[in-house]
Order: C-alpha cells, then structure tokens, then sequence
C-alpha cells in the first residue's frame, strides 16, 4: 500500500511532466478511482472478466491477486477502478527484467473495463496508473503483447501512444 | 509496404478533414497543401463520399468536410475503400506458383501481410491525428522544413519495398 501511496501522489506532479513523451490525449473525465486491488475486490474481478470472456476463471484470478495483488512485491502491481461502489476495470503489470536480453521494463498483462463503462475515460486511467508505477519502480519503457485480431484492445494501446516494439513473438506447433 | 497514389490521397484528405471536422475545405486546398494532383483528389474524394467519409457541398464556397467518427474509422477503412490488402490482395492479384517454393513464398507473404492489416485495422484517425501532434510537438523546425508531398512531386506515393 505504501508503494502506491507514494506512485499515486507523485503521478498527478509527473503527469503533466511526462506528457510530452506521451500522446496529447484529452483528459478523461471525472471517473473511477484507480488504487491497489484487495482481497474483497477479487470476486468482482471474476464476474466482470466472466461477464467479458463469457468464462469464469476463479482458480486463475485468486491466484493473481495473490501474486501481484496481495503481497505487493516490488515491481508488481494490480490496481482497480472503483466507481459507484463497484469495480469497473482493473489492470495487471509488472516490472521485467533480462528477458530476451531486454533491460528491466513494465509490461501490461491484463486490462478490463466493463463493457458498459467504455469509452468514459477507465482504461486511460488505468493505463495512466500502471505507466505512473512503472515510472516509479524506475523503469522507462511499457510494453504489451495481443492477439493480432484482438481489434478493440490493440486500438486501445495504440490511442495510448504505444507502437510496435523491438521484438517478433514466435510460436510453432508440437505434433 | 507499399500502398497506392490514390490511397495516400485519401489518407491525407481524410486527416486534413478530420482534423478539423466543422471546417469545409475544397480539393483544390487540400491537393494545393500535400502538393498533389487536385483532379485526382477530386475522384478520390467522391469516393470517401459514397462511403459516408467525407461531406461534400457542391457550388461556390462548397467544399468538404470529415463526417465518419474519428475515434471508430481505422486506416484499414480508409485503405481498403481503394485497393485490398493482405490475403484480399492475393486472392485478385499475381500469386506464387503453386509448387514447394511457391507455397512457402505465399506463406512468409501472408504472414508479413496479416501483420500490415492488423496495424492498420488497430489505428484509428483519432489516433493517428494524435500521432501528428505528437510529432509536430516533437520535431517542429524538422517539420516545417521538410518539402510538403515530396513524394508525390516525384511521381510516386510510396515507401521503399513492397509488393503492392
């Protein structure tokens, strides 16, 4: 909580700061409050990524919370966007280091917003918030990984500012 | 990649547009600002009409103006209203024979093909407007510097390689 406290306090000073190395995006409307995922939020998290997928993954996202949201390593984060007494988005990141040879960096692994809460400004937020840790966990460059056809979230980190990065993912089938 | 004369017009008139949407400009000042042919602009610019892109007035002081939703009109709308891409490309035009060295050609080609539409289909005006701020802010004596459309004054709209 401690870490957060401080990443929240220092993102609105830097935000500004740091916009020049970002997209000029207008800023999001009065919203949800971002802040650290806790225990009672984990059900929440599972009906609204069931609600999305149409598949309920209880076993994966309690054990999520637990590694990135309840123990709060350094360089993990799992963060929320309440509203109206309820979450209405959530975002999973964490810091990365030495892998395929890359200097530490953040990556985003997961992002939700519910559907009928899109296009208020949540996930800017929540991107914001994650970009804002990662800042503070010293790190200069986000990175993501989608699937090709997954049109609406790849959009949704593109109006973010981000760009095709240094690397090609590979895949090959076993049979 | 490699996209058509007439694509790059319609890009550039749907951003000129779409930068300002209550702003009616004619074909003759956009084709006058990216340094390109107005008469191919015009044609190009009844297309992104039919499909409900662009508004057009017609007599003295008419013009046009950007009437899609920047935030949901991707380059992939805008490209493919002029020429197809990716595996819509090869179903139309020239393909590898169809022996061993062929169908491996067509399955690397397919491959860098379906990255391309899926760039394309992931940026949306909005974001691309954005981008141009961006640079603009960036890069200003750079910006202003370069030749508008040198491109086009020599006769070709394209970036190096491709097979488009």
């Amino acid at each position: 909580m401690r870490q957060f406290a401080a990443c929240a306090a220092l993102k609105e000073k830097t935000r500004l700061k740091r916009r020049s190395k970002t997209l000029p995006a207008a800023a999001p409307e009065p919203g949800p409050r971002i802040r650290p995922a806790a225990p009672e939020d984990v059900r929440s998290i599972i009906a609204l990524d069931e609600d999305v997928t149409g598949l309920a993954k209880p076993r994966y996202w309690q054990d999520l919370y637990e590694r990135y949201g309840s123990t709060r390593r350094e360089g993990r984060f799992f963060l929320v966007a309440e509203g109206e007494g309820r979450i209405e988005g959530f975002i999973i990141g964490e810091v990365r280091a030495w892998e395929f040879g890359s200097p530490p960096c953040g990556w985003i692994f997961a992002i939700q917003v519910r559907p009928k809460g899109r296009l208020k400004g949540t996930g800017t937020r929540l991107f914001e918030a994650m970009c804002g840790c990662f800042r503070r966990a010293g790190v200069e460059k986000v990175r993501t990984m989608l699937a090709r056809d997954n049109a609406l979230i790849l959009s949704f980190f593109r109006s973010q500012g981000m760009m095709a990065g240094p690397f090609i993912e590979l895949e090959m089938s076993l049979d | 990649m490699k996209l058509q004369k007439a694509t790059y017009f319609a890009l550039y008139a749907v951003l000129e547009l779409a930068a300002d949407p209550a702003r009616q400009l004619s074909a003759v000042e956009i084709a006058e600002k990216y340094g390109i042919s107005a008469h191919h602009l015009a044609k190009v610019l009844r297309v992104l009409g039919r499909a409900g892109v662009v508004d057009s007035t017609r007599g003295v002081g008419g013009g046009y103006r950007f009437a899609g939703n920047a935030k949901r009109l991707t380059l992939l709308d805008a490209i493919r209203l002029f020429e197809p891409l990716g595996n819509e490309r090869s179903k139309s035009g020239e393909q590898p024979p169809n022996n061993a060295a062929g169908r491996a050609l067509k399955l690397v080609l397919d491959e860098t093909d379906e990255h391309a539409a899926a760039t394309f289909r992931s940026i949306t005006i909005s974001t691309m407007l954005k981008i141009m701020a961006q640079r603009l802010a960036s890069e200003p004596t750079k910006e202003t510097r370069r030749p508008r459309a040198r491109q086009d004054r020599r006769g070709s709209a394209s970036r190096a390689g491709g097979n488009g």
